[in-house]
């Protein structure tokens, strides 16, 4: 420990990455990329399209195993670990595009998220009803994310927007210490970017949270950290205002901002 | 004498091994070109296999057409038919789950082998081996029946040749570019469903092709097809059908192991392909070639 | 990841569907069902309504793999006819009383299922068809050569015995009323499955695979756990055939098998509860109508699954249900 450490302590690193790398069959995506997740702070991760975020968000993951580097979780090496292992350990993401269970409920999309967690997942001798004791925790969700008129609506009929905000009430049933939000609020009216702002920056109080995101005014707001990522390999890295003010974000940025 | 076996049965049963080893490659190969542009497992391609050796021995029969010919003809014949049923139904499918082309060319095959066996009946009927190739190559230590040589000969060059095509040259690389982005091919002002009815011609096709070569070995019978096309179905797996030469080489190799198997453990040769399978699929689940995701 | 390797359901699962339908409808429905399969063997040859039953249960545990979880096998014929070798090798040799020669059927298809599973669920979508038909084709090779099968001739004249060494099942009705029971017991079976905490994460899995694993599912584990309880109930029936038609032979386990359970379950709608004994009822109708002609059944077949696949890929059950009728009768989810 440094003394630096000491005196001010420094937010507990939960999720990082040491010389991170894919290569899709001869075209490097990502290269090189070392990240530090701390607790209880927002880490954006920005860049012009095609930078290779997502393929970050999948190789942190474990969706795609990484062609180099190491990845550490809570002081576990997970390099080698399955996606869903992962997700146990407390990694959560969500995706680019929308994932929710499309034929079910806003209600039965967050029992399947609870269900596991409560060792309600396996029994295949038990009928459906055995899962109403998941009501309460799910209810309690779906009211703090206000999503309580929509509660018996199919996912796929709900708005673009009210997806996303149920994504991360399923991302949050399962209580992360680590969540990845691949563009959260891509495609949400100005009403909705609000709203998600808001219930990110509630949700990060006791956890970690890394996002990708376009709204820059969004990440100005509510982000802690910031990393840029252009063709694969980090660009620059800082608070907002520091990033900002770095020319080669400046040119990275030029036109290209999606 | 090779671990207690006869040198003669050693290489005898390779050279079996071989013969049907080169069947695998072209079938494969055929499913391979299919899938790789339709994303359509053609289940038909055992039917398409027995209509090319039954188009020859038809030919033969009642228009007098020789073996050369029909090395020429069937595939024609079998393709432009397999094109018509592309672009009127399977086209159809591609829009749909992978799956439903399948079952839809399971019913094709069928149909196919129960109509020429209804017709034909279950029992084989002889093709004579053309008369440039009768006889044998005696090597000193075997004896090797000069059309079984030009089989494994004439497999290898078409193998070869269709790989050539695709990896090679323009057309090739337009196929491979459709593969990865339809639309995008599409939009350079190429056509790209006559594309997909050519491809889907051509590896029923080579699979007719694969028919005419196997008439003079295994007889022409309407059940030829369906017997060989589950063994090609687990080379394809074995391979990863995301590789052209994969599917060859493949082909191949599993025809030799299936071959030895009959010398050292004759009562497996049934299952060996099976079997090796099922290993790749533990150790290396893509497959030895595969890169599918 | 927009056209996924597993085939989406053709039709509103079944089950979401059933609440929708009145208490009233569905307790008419099944009312007429039992009475129906009660007075059957009494106005028709019972060996082959048994015989339906069989094929019936087969296509539905089929289904609940295809329809409820996404996973198209073609090689059910391997548990089916598996069971089928093992229920009448226990009955014959060891002279095990039904019940327990059933199990012996069931445990087989169990165990086959989990060792074929095992290896094809490495595999997704088309290829895990192909695995699952290589797979069963080794099977019936192995068949084939091993000598407690008495390859091309099979296990001949399979004794019914007594029913918990108590219930002549020599007595056709006795029979009969057995089939019957067994068949119930096996639907229920799945429909409990299918609405339970494991069926709501199958489900899942099914509608988006990549959100169920960013969830901490490890959905391998879960297709299997499908693999398996759909291989043990298609040993069940294969048992339970081995006792009605008296005979194991090669016919069950070979390919075409597999292709027609396949064909039950498109014909009659895949993902819906009833379909696959519809679809059941009219295959093996078929080929009893052609069993004494010359004609090939397959020819038939083979042109049924295209036009299905071409036309109705919903199948019988789940076009009506889609149809103005069916949604009439609120046989489909609302949306
Ligand atoms: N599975 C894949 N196979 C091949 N190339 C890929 C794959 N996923 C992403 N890429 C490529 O990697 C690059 C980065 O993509 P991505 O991570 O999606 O960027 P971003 O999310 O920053 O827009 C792109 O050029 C994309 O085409
Ligand atoms: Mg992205």
């Amino acid at each position: 420990m440094t003394r630096a450490a000491e005196t001010a302590p420094e937010p507990q690193v939960v999720l990082s990455a040491r010389g991170l790398g894919k290569d899709f069959s001869g075209f490097t995506a990502v290269n090189n990329v070392n990240l530090d997740i701390h607790h209880a702070r927002i880490h954006a991760l920005i860049g012009p399209n095609g930078a290779g975020k997502t393929t970050v968000f999948n190789l942190l993951t474990k969706f795609l195993p990484p062609t180099r580097g190491r990845i550490t979780l809570l002081g576990t090496d997970i390099t080698a670990m399955k996606p869903d292992a992962v997700a146990r350990m407390g990694l959560v993401r969500s995706f680019q595009i929308s994932a929710v269970f499309p034929h079910l409920t806003v209600l039965e999309n967050l029992r399947v998220a609870l269900q596991r967690p409560a060792g309600l997942a396996t029994q295949f001798w038990r009928p459906l009803s055995s899962l109403r004791r998941l009501d309460g925790r799910a209810d309690e969700l779906i009211e703090g994310l206000g999503l309580t008129p929509w509660r018996d609506i199919r996912a796929a009929d709900l708005s673009y927007g009210r997806k996303r905000v149920l994504e991360i009430a399923t991302t949050l049933a399962l209580d992360p210490k680590v969540l990845l939000l691949d563009e959260p609020m891509a495609g949400m009216g100005h009403e909705d970017v609000h709203t998600v702002a808001e219930i990110i920056r509630d949700v990060a109080r006791d956890r970690a949270v890394l996002m990708v995101e376009h709204n820059l005014s969004v990440v100005a707001d509510i982000c802690h950290r910031v990393t840029v990522l252009q063709r694969g390999e980090i660009l620059a890295e800082g608070d907002y205002a520091t990033v900002a003010a770095d020319p080669r974000v400046r040119t990275a940025y030029m036109g290209s901002e999606a | 004498m090779i671990f207690g076996i006869p040198l003669q049965a050693f290489l005898g049963q390779l050279l079996v091994g071989l013969i049907n080893g080169s069947f695998y490659a072209l079938l494969s190969l055929g499913l391979a070109v299919i899938f790789g542009l339709l994303r359509v497992i053609n289940f038909a391609h055992g039917a398409q296999y027995m209509l090319g050796a039954f188009v020859a021995f038809l030919a033969l029969k009642f228009l007098g057409v020789p073996y050369w010919g029909a090395l020429v003809v069937a595939p024609l014949v079998v393709g432009a038919v397999g094109a018509l049923i592309e672009r009127t139904l399977l086209s159809r499918l591609y829009d749909l789950d992978h799956l439903y082309g399948m079952l839809f060319t399971f019913g094709l095959a069928l149909a196919i082998e129960g109509s020429f066996r209804w017709y034909f009946g279950a029992s084989g009927q002889p093709y004579a081996t053309p008369k440039a190739l009768t006889g044998v190559f005696n090597l000193g230590f075997m004896v090797l029946p000069i059309y079984r040589a030009w089989v494994i000969v004439a497999s290898l060059v078409v193998c070869l040749a269709v790989w050539a095509l695709i990896e090679k040259t323009r057309l090739g690389a337009t196929l491979r570019a459709a593969t990865e982005n339809p639309s995008l091919v599409q939009s350079f002002g190429i056509n790209v469903p006559m594309l997909l009815t050519l491809t889907y011609a051509l590896g029923a096709g080579l699979a007719a092709l694969a028919g005419v070569l196997a008439a003079p070995i295994y007889q022409v019978s309407p059940l030829m097809g369906s017997n060989i096309i589950i063994v090609v179905f687990a080379v394809v797996v074995v391979g990863g059908m995301g590789s052209i030469m994969g599917a060859i080489v493949t082909g191949y190799l599993l025809g030799i192991a299936e071959g030895l198997t009959k010398v050292f453990y004759p009562e497996a040769s049934n299952i060996v392909i099976f079997v090796i399978m099922a290993i790749v699929l533990i150790l290396r689940p893509a497959g030895l070639f595969g890169k599918e995701g | 990841m927009a056209r996924t390797s597993e085939l989406p359901p053709a039709t509103e699962p079944a089950p979401s569907a059933a609440p929708v339908m009145s208490r009233t409808l569905q307790l008419a429905l099944l009312l007429g069902a039992a009475v129906l399969l009660i007075a059957a063997p009494f106005v028709m040859y019972p060996v082959f309504i048994m015989k339906i039953l069989c094929f019936a249960l087969f296509a539905a545990a089929f289904n609940l793999l295809l329809g409820y979880t996404g996973l198209l096998s073609f090689g059910h014929a391997a548990f089916f006819g598996g069971a089928a070798y093992f229920t009448a090798h226990a009955a014959k040799v060891w002279g095990w009383s039904p019940e327990l020669a059933l199990l012996v059927g069931v445990a087989g298809g169990a165990a086959l299922g989990l060792l074929m599973g095992a290896i094809a669920i490495r595999r997704q979508g088309i290829y895990f068809a192909m695995v699952t038909l290589a797979l069963s084709q080794m099977f019936f090779f192995a068949c084939l050569q091993m000598p407690f099968t008495h390859g091309e001739d099979g296990i001949q004249s399979v004794p019914r015995g007594r029913l918990f060494g108590v219930l002549d099942l020599n007595d056709m009705t006795t029979m009969y009323f057995f089939v019957l029971a067994v068949f119930v017991i096996g639907l229920l079976i799945i429909w409990r499955f299918v609405n339970s905490p494991f069926g709501m994460i199958l489900k899942a899995i099914r509608e988006n695979e990549a959100r169920a694993t960013s969830l901490g599912y490890a959905t391998a584990q879960y297709k299997l756990g499908a693999f398996v309880m759909s291989a043990t109930l298609a040993g069940l029936a294969g048992g339970l055939k081995a006792l009605v038609m008296q005979f194991a032979t090669l016919t069950d386990v070979a390919w075409q098998m597999s292709g027609e359970v396949v064909l039950m379950t498109l014909i009659g709608g895949i993902g819906t509860m009833v379909g696959p004994l519809v679809g059941a009822g009219i295959v093996v109708g078929l080929q009893n109508q052609l069993a004494t002609s010359a004609f090939p059944v397959t020819i038939i077949t083979g042109l049924v699954f295209m036009v299905c696949v071409m036309l109705f890929r919903r199948g019988l059950i789940g076009e009506f249900a889609h149809s103005r009728f069916g949604r009439a009768l609120g046989l489909r989810p609302p949306g």
